[in-house]
């Protein structure tokens, strides 16, 4: 990208802040947004390509457009942070990727997923079976449910080997010992014998995520990984997370609301809402000068340690329906910047640099004036 | 283990125990006697035949005679036939029970778990909707019922299977459909419910996302989890079918040991009443002993036995 735009658009940003003072200044300090992380996308190879997917699901009440339009790309070796409240489709997206959503009632009604130059969407059950767990993997939110409690750990570790590549049963076992190890779980050998319930939570998402990577996957979809682990373990987690990616180079679609992990771990940052990916960047960007005003919102209401006796801003108000969507901006209803049009129209994409895009109207120039009230 | 199954023998023992003790004060608490008939016998051969089976005697030392019969197991003659042992009378009959029991049995287990995982895979489906009508139907008519009708159509109407009595394996498809229907339904709605939980667990997810085959996924990941609630529910429906198998008997005229009990009631044949019951709850609480050992296998977080260390 080029410094001088971004530079030029922080400069830019940070102006217009300072001019409304009814948001808070919603960035985070370096220390917060983490080191440089022991490896490196590689930003000249695309691993994936989601574009303009729209997926509906068919219930009693009506259809649930759960996702509206949803495009982003994933390159070689990052790891992309998808951030939204609970039902704004992070979840569906990974799903869809997955190839996991049940078909009915879900249906993908438009758009494509290019894995590789090819479109996952048109692939049928059999060949997509040949994708899961062999191109792509997904990592589980709760370890707790994640592992089946009547089979050993070794079966469920090696069996996904087993169907995708002519191994023995020996070679197989070889490789979950080795994966165990990597993964952080001591005795391995003795471990393959036993049954999930005899692992702790922690341990269990290790196993989980040796499940993920026994194939080694190219794209590794972890959908809220530590939620549901305790804080000390998050952290041990994250750093696995960033390991195995130095080690393997695998990209990573990180779904989260959890802040912090995001500043952790990520490299790149998209902030979904009401099923549209509303802003999109480098993590800097994001998180230094975020641009729609959700995303702003967003990083207001996380507790900061460095700031003292300030409130905790809450987001007013409920996201939409989607049932019956907005035609206009989703987050107009509770926008404090919202305009009439942002009712009317959904706004076009920005393109701030070549890596931050929003989907704002207060990006148009005939919006600059709303800053100056 | 050891100390799992040698602690279950002495509770298994205890149960027979407290069961024969019952069935004995209940018996005698019937009005009534084996000699009791329209034509009186002449009083000193009833006098003579009561000394024989002990039956003057005071209730309690009965008891005692009964109890070192259970030990030895030999209950001696049946009263009403006395050229027959108890023994020999339950020799005959059982196999022909257990037979019928068995074959009643695997049959419903297996088309009991094969309609209700598909129905539960079908969800909402043709499948679904076929099998749990058929399963209110099967729950709902009794098996003696069952058994009339089709007596009526394949055997009457259609002339396609015998009526009655037990030869040949053409002799058991009636009296085994009679019995299992009911328990295959009963099979089949807790598959499908237990099933259709187990489906939207996230390990079945996981599973999925692994790209296994749907067949792995069903059988390895779903069916292993989901059969937990069918083998509670065994224990129970051995010992229904077992009772059911005195009603079938009858109806279609089986020499087995339902016959043999019935009567042996009828005729207050208390030898007969007290050997097979004793065999009877033998049996089913051994049942109920391996029930309880399926499920450990079943299940590896029941722990049949506490070990060192372990919490």
């Amino acid at each position: 990208m080029n410094e001088q735009q971004l530079a030029n658009a922080n400069a830019l940003v940070k102006e217009r802040q300072e001019e409304v003072p009814s948001l808070p200044k919603a960035v985070m300090t370096e220390k917060q947004v983490g080191q440089k992380h022991k490896r490196q996308p590689d930003y000249s190879e695309k691993v994936l390509a989601v574009e303009d997917l729209h997926v509906s699901f068919k219930t009693f009440g009506g259809e649930v457009q759960a996702l509206r339009g949803v495009s982003f790309d994933l390159y070689k070796g990052e790891t992309l942070a998808v951030v939204g409240e609970s039902g704004c489709g992070k979840s569906v997206t990974a799903n869809t990727i997955m190839g996991l959503i049940p078909q009915p009632p879900g249906r993908i009604k438009s758009g494509r997923i290019l894995f590789k130059n090819k479109d996952l969407t048109k692939l049928n059950k059999a060949a997509m079976r040949k994708v899961q767990g062999v191109d792509i993997s997904m990592i589980f939110q709760d370890p707790m449910t994640a592992l089946n409690p009547t089979l050993k750990i070794g079966e469920q570790l090696t069996e996904g080997l087993r169907t995708h590549q002519n191994v023995s049963k020996a070679e197989a076992r070889k490789k979950a010992v080795e994966l165990l190890e990597i993964v952080g779980i001591p005795n391995p050998e003795e471990r393959l014998k036993q049954y999930p319930h005899q692992f702790s939570g922690g341990m269990r998402q290790r196993i989980v995520i040796a499940i993920a990577l026994i194939c080694e996957p190219e794209l590794l979809i972890a959908d809220e990984p530590t939620t549901a682990l305790d804080v000390t373990i998050q952290a041990q987690i994250l750093e696995l997370f960033d390991e195995i990616q130095a080690r393997t180079g695998v990209s990573i679609i990180l779904i989260t609301h959890d802040l912090g992990v995001v500043a952790k771990i990520a490299d790149r940052i998209a902030v979904m809402y009401a099923g549209k990916v509303i802003e999109i960047g480098d993590k800097r960007e994001v998180f230094y000068s975020p641009q729609h005003p959700y995303t702003k919102g967003l990083l207001a209401s996380v507790p900061r340690l460095d700031l003292k006796e300030e409130e905790l801003q809450p987001i007013d108000g409920t996201p939409p329906d989607l049932f019956a969507p907005p035609i206009g901006c989703p987050f107009a209803a509770r926008c404090p910047f919202a305009m009439e049009v942002c009712e009317k129209v959904y706004p076009g994409t920005t393109e701030l640099s070549e890596t931050h895009k929003v989907d704002c109207w207060l990006q148009d120039e005939r919006a600059k004036h709303v800053f100056q009230m | 283990m050891a100390i799992y199954i040698v602690k279950r023998f002495f509770m298994m023992i205890a149960t027979i125990l407290i069961i024969a003790t019952l069935t004995f004060f209940l018996m005698h608490s019937i009005p009534g006697s084996p000699f009791d008939e329209e034509r009186t016998s002449n009083p000193t051969i009833q006098a003579n035949l009561e000394k024989y089976y002990k039956l003057d005697q005071p209730t309690h030392i009965q008891y005692l005679y009964y109890l070192k019969a259970i030990v030895t197991f030999d209950f001696g003659p049946s009263i009403k036939k006395p050229n027959e042992s108890v023994n020999t009378q339950l020799a005959r009959g059982f196999p022909i029970s257990a037979e019928l029991g068995i074959v009643s049995i695997l049959v419903a287990v297996l088309s009991g778990i094969t309609l209700g995982t598909f129905a539960a895979l079908r969800h909402n489906g043709i499948i679904d909707y076929g099998a749990m009508t058929f399963a209110v139907i099967g729950i709902s008519v009794p098996n003696f019922v069952l058994a009339t009708l089709l007596i009526q159509q394949f055997a009457v109407n259609l002339q396609w299977l015998p009526p009655a009595t037990w030869s040949s394996p053409k002799h058991m498809i009636l009296p085994t459909l009679a019995l299992a229907t009911g328990p295959t339904a009963i099979i089949a709605r807790l598959t499908r419910s237990s099933m259709l939980e187990v489906l939207t667990q996230d390990y079945m997810k996981m599973a999925r996302a692994k790209g296994l085959s749907p067949f792995r996924i069903v059988f390895r990941h779903a069916l292993r989890n989901a059969l937990m609630p069918i083998v509670t529910i065994m224990g129970t429906m051995l010992a229904g079918i077992l009772t059911g198998t005195f009603v079938i008997e009858r109806i279609f005229a089986i020499p087995g040991m339902g016959k043999y009990f019935v009567e042996s009631i009828n005729n207050r044949d208390y030898p007969v009443i007290m050997g097979s019951t004793v065999f009877y709850s033998a049996f089913l609480v051994f049942m109920l002993f391996l029930v309880d050992i399926v499920y450990g296998f079943l299940d590896p977080r029941i722990k049949l036995h506490r070990k060192e260390g372990d919490a």
